[in-house]
């Protein structure tokens, strides 16, 4: 694809700006940002010599709706992150290029940049059955994202599929669908879950990379701080409501038109890690739980096994029966009840036989 | 060890201890031992208040009351209700800290809940003879001067370690909204790694309170039924501290 690697200033430059307006460029930056008089060049420096990041996006097992939420960023727009940003060599939903032209260009950026890429990957790989049930270019999908890991920089594990599952992998998991971070263990993973993760964050992510040249801070599950580690409840705009003890019962009912808490009729957002109610989704519009529907917890582990999206209470299914903790603990307790009712019963009955008896035996 | 007062379940009723025993409120007859100190007591009342605080309010969080009126800046009832909750669970960690403290500084008896010596055959005997008992299959029980061998069994699964529980998974909970720097999940985040949708952590911490509130009955109903049956005090022994023989 590309003979050289490009920098930014090759892109800028491209684009149709002059040297002079990329200088200027650079000192404005400098003088905005209070950095000191040599700053300006070093920026010009930088970015004449920073090679842009290398790019493979691969699918796995998906729907490709995270890369349908990733072409509809706004800030920055996708245009500017594909085209500016990373250098996006091999992607093969969108790319042009097809078949062995197509596969050529992995084999060349592994070789040309070695170490230095990021392996993108959109969807999981199935493992049951050798992997025949994700064959890309001719091979299991498996293969060739070990292949393109071992000598990647860092993968970005996209969306829930990537990250936990999602659905494919939810029970019984025919195919064995198994999120990237149990099949990949010596390389940094960011997980980016959402179903799809919201536009913003993904091309933030890359920002950040493309930006510091490293990778964000993760939490303790592989997740970009920045974006996951406040729960939607922490942020919802509609919490006022939930502290105050205003929830909506039933769909349509007085409290849903005042738009009270969504928390009764199931709203995961109190156990949901990610940033819809700040960052909002469609270019900040409006997310779920503003258009009256529960968070269904998209971006948490397994999200599929919990049973209903309508129910606080979700299903426990350890036991063979699916119950929530409720039933299941009131049956418990009510049997304990029952057993220290009947126990108790027997006991007085035996004491006052007991009594009986004694008292036959001592006259 | 295992405290057992020496008492034949088939020997004959000490006549001389009932006379003394007929003459006052504090006969001679009457052997009083000191079994809770008062960490102990103060320790077990604030904690079974805690826990009641704790279940009525952690069902209400978990199915909130009806919606209440009025405009959501005049009503804060979720708050309370959940402020309620987060205070009594403090209350019950500092309290069950203070207590396993209390084990290393207090009587022997101080230390029976938080371990079981289930490498012992005597203790897995004397078990087997209280499951007999409570079975109906033994006519006399045998007496002990702190909690018989099946009670600690009891407490140490049904208190020690399902408070610990509730405890842990309480504060890594808690830490959720305390934030990510927080204490808290410094502390108990590795709850995550364990469950790491919070919403299995929620599911879990609503079943131990499930078997809380069976251990709570248990615990009351064997308490007043070994009050009356095994001829020992055990409900005022939490007051005074002393237990008391009737024999």
């Amino acid at each position: 694809m590309s003979a050289a690697t490009e920098t930014f200033y090759s892109v800028i430059r491209r684009q149709g700006i002059t040297r002079r307006s990329f200088h200027k460029f650079c000192g404005l930056t400098a003088t905005s940002l209070g950095l000191g008089p040599l700053a300006a060049s070093r920026i010009a420096n930088a970015l004449e010599t920073k090679p842009r990041v290398p790019v493979i996006w691969m699918h796995g097992l998906e729907c490709t709706c995270c890369s349908e939420s990733f072409i509809r960023s706004a800030h920055p727009l996708v245009k500017d992150a594909v085209l500016s940003m990373i250098s996006l060599d091999y992607d093969d939903t969108i790319m042009a290029a097809a078949g062995h032209q197509a596969e050529a260009i992995l084999e060349e950026t592994r070789a040309k940049h070695k170490g230095q890429y990021i392996l993108a990957v959109e969807g999981n790989p199935p493992l049951n059955e050798g992997g025949m049930f994700c064959i890309d270019g001719g091979k299991p999908f498996v293969e060739k994202l070990k292949m393109m890991a071992e000598d990647a920089m860092a993968i970005i594990a996209w969306g829930a599929c990537a990250s936990w599952g999602c659905v494919q992998a939810a029970k019984p998991n025919p195919t064995q669908a198994t999120p990237i971070d149990k099949v990949i263990a010596n390389k940094p993973i960011i997980k980016v879950p959402g179903c799809p993760p919201i536009a913003e964050v993904m091309t933030g992510v890359v920002t950040f990379i493309t930006t510091f040249g490293k990778l964000p801070e993760l939490d303790r599950q592989g997740r970009p701080k920045m974006f996951y580690s406040q729960r939607i409840h922490d942020k919802c705009y509609r919490r006022p409501h939930f502290d105050a003890g205003q929830f909506v019962e039933e769909w349509d009912d007085e409290a849903a038109r005042k738009g009270y808490c969504l928390y009764k009729i199931g709203c995961k957002g109190p156990t949901t890690y990610n940033a819809c109610s700040t960052v909002r989704w469609n270019g900040g519009v409006s997310f779920p739980i503003q258009s009256g529907h529960g968070c269904i917890g998209c971006s948490e582990d397994g999200f599929w096994d919990k049973g209903s999206f309508y129910d606080r209470l979700t299903n426990i299914k350890q036991f063979g029966i699916e119950n929530n903790a409720d039933q299941i603990g009131m049956v418990a307790a009510g049997a304990v009840g029952a057993a220290v009712a009947a126990h108790a019963a027997v006991t007085a009955v035996k004491r006052l036989a007991g009594k009986r008896e004694d008292a036959h035996h001592t006259s | 060890m295992m405290d057992v007062v020496a008492r034949p379940a088939e020997a004959e009723p000490d006549l001389s201890a009932i006379a003394a025993d007929a003459a006052g409120e504090h006969g001679v007859g009457r052997p009083a031992v000191y079994v809770y100190e008062a960490p102990v007591r103060i320790c077990h009342w604030v904690n079974a208040f805690s826990i009641i605080v704790l279940m009525v309010t952690g069902y209400l969080i978990a199915t909130p009351l009806p919606s209440v009126e009025g405009e959501a800046s005049a009503n804060f009832v979720m708050g309370y209700i959940r402020f309620a909750h987060f205070a009594a669970g403090q209350v019950l960690a500092v309290f069950f800290l203070a207590r396993i403290l209390w084990a290393f500084v207090g009587n022997h008896h101080s230390r029976k809940i938080f371990y079981l010596p289930v490498h012992r055959k005597h203790f897995w005997k004397e078990v087997l003879h209280e499951i007999r008992w409570y079975a109906f299959l033994e006519r006399e029980p045998k007496m002990y001067v702190g909690h018989n061998p099946l009670a600690r069994t009891a407490m140490f699964t049904g208190f020690t370690l399902f408070v610990a529980f509730m405890i842990v998974t309480g504060f890594a909970l808690y830490s959720e909204g305390a934030g990510i720097d927080s204490w808290q999940h410094k502390l108990f985040g590795w709850v995550f790694a364990v469950w790491p949708n919070s919403q299995d952590v929620h599911t879990w911490h609503h079943l131990g309170m499930w078997a809380l509130v069976a251990f709570v009955m248990v615990h009351i109903y064997a308490a007043v039924r070994e009050d009356i049956m095994s001829r020992q005090s055990i409900i005022s022994s939490m007051i005074s501290g002393e237990r008391q023989f009737r024999d």
